[in-house]
């Protein structure tokens, strides 16, 4: 290179790379707008033959029986069901687990749990609806005498333990990073770590916390595999733990490869998709907006 | 008072710590039980053979190469264009409504859930592309499927690197490309390799998006081109565990199948984790 590294040419070179850099900077913009637009496309010509009520509200899923039904709402509901109980158990786990991160545990303890988290995080979900399927179904079978284990507290449990790393690891960071001062002030009151943590840290921090549950929640949506393999497929609504479910994801796994190109089936399975697919950015909102409110750092 | 309130201390802390634990135990169980059930299986048969015997004898070769060449395929996607939307947020923009904006589509790609980047993989690669089933439509949904897991990392990793270092450049007459090119993304590089790694992990281990773009149940040869069908471990084990006829009989090779994809993740992800814990030392040391 000569002496100006300024010379004009890579200042252009330079503007030019901008620009482009600009164009790919928009791609994830784009790719959400493609997959928004893919799955109208393939999805809303549902409603040219299933009313929109029909769809959400009617309670039978038969696709393949004479006359066709197309009623989501067996599926709905066990996908809030399963979700619902999944939280229920993942929850008091996740938070329990960061606030011994952030604040009971020894630094080396934590510096080998923290990677432990991610390992967890990291494991294939076929391998955890796996385990679900040949592990934990037999023995709930047993423990239980029932007809299955595969049903909606199996998928739940499973589930759950897919969700801690992610509610556990963003609320340890939103509990990290509440202000010594804060914890200070309450010892000096006289607190203990107990009642500082419950009346101080958690408090101050709870904003974030919410972020992960529902950041947690929104992956335990969407999540297809374990769903598939451990919640027992009856696409009927389940009105007890110990019921076989099929939520919305499972449904679309297990039907995809039958339903033909362009068929009734194939379009409803899509406007499945779609349900997800803005349900789960819902969440994403919220979890969004929620996360902008808890910056500690800043002040 | 006092004695009663250091009571609910000690005891809460113990809840704390079994709930704690309770999730690790949970962990080692589910690998312990999995490996002791599946090492039998291990052999240098099942590495290097295909299935035989309507997949209850031989071994998962076509699976581990197919599942390589997605990795490799999803990669070629989402490493460039990542890194440039990571470097573009970082270095380049300078409107912070538009960084906000790219920042938000970044966030509800990652929400989005697997299976509806299978539906997507389906209606766009597979059907509208023509591309069929094949390694190329399973590769690109993998590869946006970690577009926002790159990004992230990357990003992370080009705001660990000191402004000093900038600065010091570009003070030195280099244009801005030329101060990315030769200083940032060079004492970036390690952060940037552990999302290459994460990503790597979560392309290997996915299901659903390759479900109905690229897997298949069993071919025994090699994919001869981008445009053919291929085995691949997740969709392996969910087809043997689930389909077919002899479940019981194929139940050690599932097992086996399923070593060898916590493996094969595991060590993708410590060896992402490793760096990124020396990457952070370094630039604190810096």
């Amino acid at each position: 290179m000569k002496a100006g590294s300024l010379s004009h040419r890579s200042i252009i070179y330079d503007r030019v790379l901008s620009r482009g850099f600009l164009f790919i900077g928009m791609s994830c913009l784009a790719v959400l707008m493609l997959i928004m637009l893919f799955l109208f496309k393939e999805g809303l010509p549902l409603f040219k033959t299933v009313g929109i009520n029909d769809f959400l509200l009617g309670d039978a899923w038969y696709p393949t029986s004479a006359p066709e039904r197309y009623g989501a709402f067996p599926l709905i509901i066990a996908s809030l069901f399963v979700t619902l109980l999944a939280s229920l158990i993942a929850v008091p786990l996740s938070v329990s687990l960061a606030v011994y991160l952030s604040e009971l545990a020894h630094p080396v303890v934590r510096e080998i749990v923290k990677p432990v988290i991610e390992i967890i995080a990291s494991i294939p979900s076929v391998v955890i609806g796996f385990f679900g399927m040949v592990v934990l179904a037999p023995w709930m079978q047993e423990t239980f005498r029932l007809n299955s284990g595969l049903n909606v507290l199996n998928a739940a449990i499973m589930l759950a333990f897919m969700a801690v790393p992610t509610i556990a690891s963003i609320s340890e960071d939103a509990l990290s990073s509440v202000p010594l001062s804060l914890k200070e002030g309450s010892y000096a009151l006289g607190a203990n770590r107990w009642q500082t943590i419950r009346h101080i840290t958690v408090p101050a921090a709870l904003s974030g916390i919410w972020t992960a549950i529902i950041l947690g929640v929104s992956r335990v949506i969407g999540e297809t595999m374990v769903v598939l393999m451990v919640a027992g497929g009856a696409a009927i609504i389940p009105w007890s733990p110990f019921d076989p479910a099929r939520p919305l994801t499972a449904n679309i796994a297990a039907e995809m490869a039958e339903a033909p190109y362009g068929s009734t089936h194939y379009h409803a399975l899509f406007a499945i998709g779609i349900l997800l697919f803005f349900l789960t950015m819902f969440f994403n909102v919220v979890a969004g907006f929620l996360s902008d409110k808890y910056q500690f750092k800043e002040s | 008072m006092k004695p009663a309130a250091n009571l609910v201390e000690r005891a809460m802390f113990i809840l704390l710590r079994v709930l704690s634990y309770a999730v690790i135990v949970f962990l080692v169980v589910m690998l312990a039980y999995i490996f002791k059930k599946g090492f039998s299986s291990l052999s240098w048969e099942f590495f290097t053979e295909p299935p035989r015997s309507e997949m209850t004898q031989g071994g998962i070769f076509p699976a581990i190469a197919g599942t390589f060449y997605l990795m490799v395929g999803a990669s070629v996607l989402s490493i460039p264009v990542g890194v440039v939307t990571a470097i573009y947020l970082t270095e380049y923009a300078q409107s912070p409504g538009l960084v906000k904006l790219i920042r938000l589509g970044v966030n509800n790609l990652a929400g989005v859930p697997s299976v509806v980047f299978g539906l997507f993989g389906l209606s766009f690669f597979v059907t509208f592309l023509d591309f069929g089933t094949s390694i190329a439509a399973g590769s690109f949904t993998l590869g946006l499927l970690n577009l926002p897991v790159i990004i992230r990392a990357t990003e992370e990793a080009l705001l660990t690197v000191p402004g000093t270092y900038r600065e010091a450049s570009l003070s030195l007459g280099a244009t801005r490309w030329q101060t990315i090119y030769r200083i940032v993304l060079p004492s970036a590089l390690p952060g940037i390799l552990t999302g290459v790694m994460l990503s790597l992990g979560r392309a290997a281990g996915e299901t659903a998006p390759i479900m109905f773009t690229a897997a298949t149940f069993y071919s025994p040869d090699l994919p001869g081109s981008l445009l053919s069908e291929v085995m691949a471990l997740p969709y392996h084990i969910y087809v043997m565990a689930t389909a077919g006829t002899h479940i019981q009989a194929t139940r050690p090779l599932q097992y086996g199948t399923a070593i060898v994809l916590i493996m094969l993740v595991l060590v993708l992800n410590m060896a992402g984790l490793v760096m990124r814990y020396r990457f952070k030392k370094r630039m604190r040391g810096a």
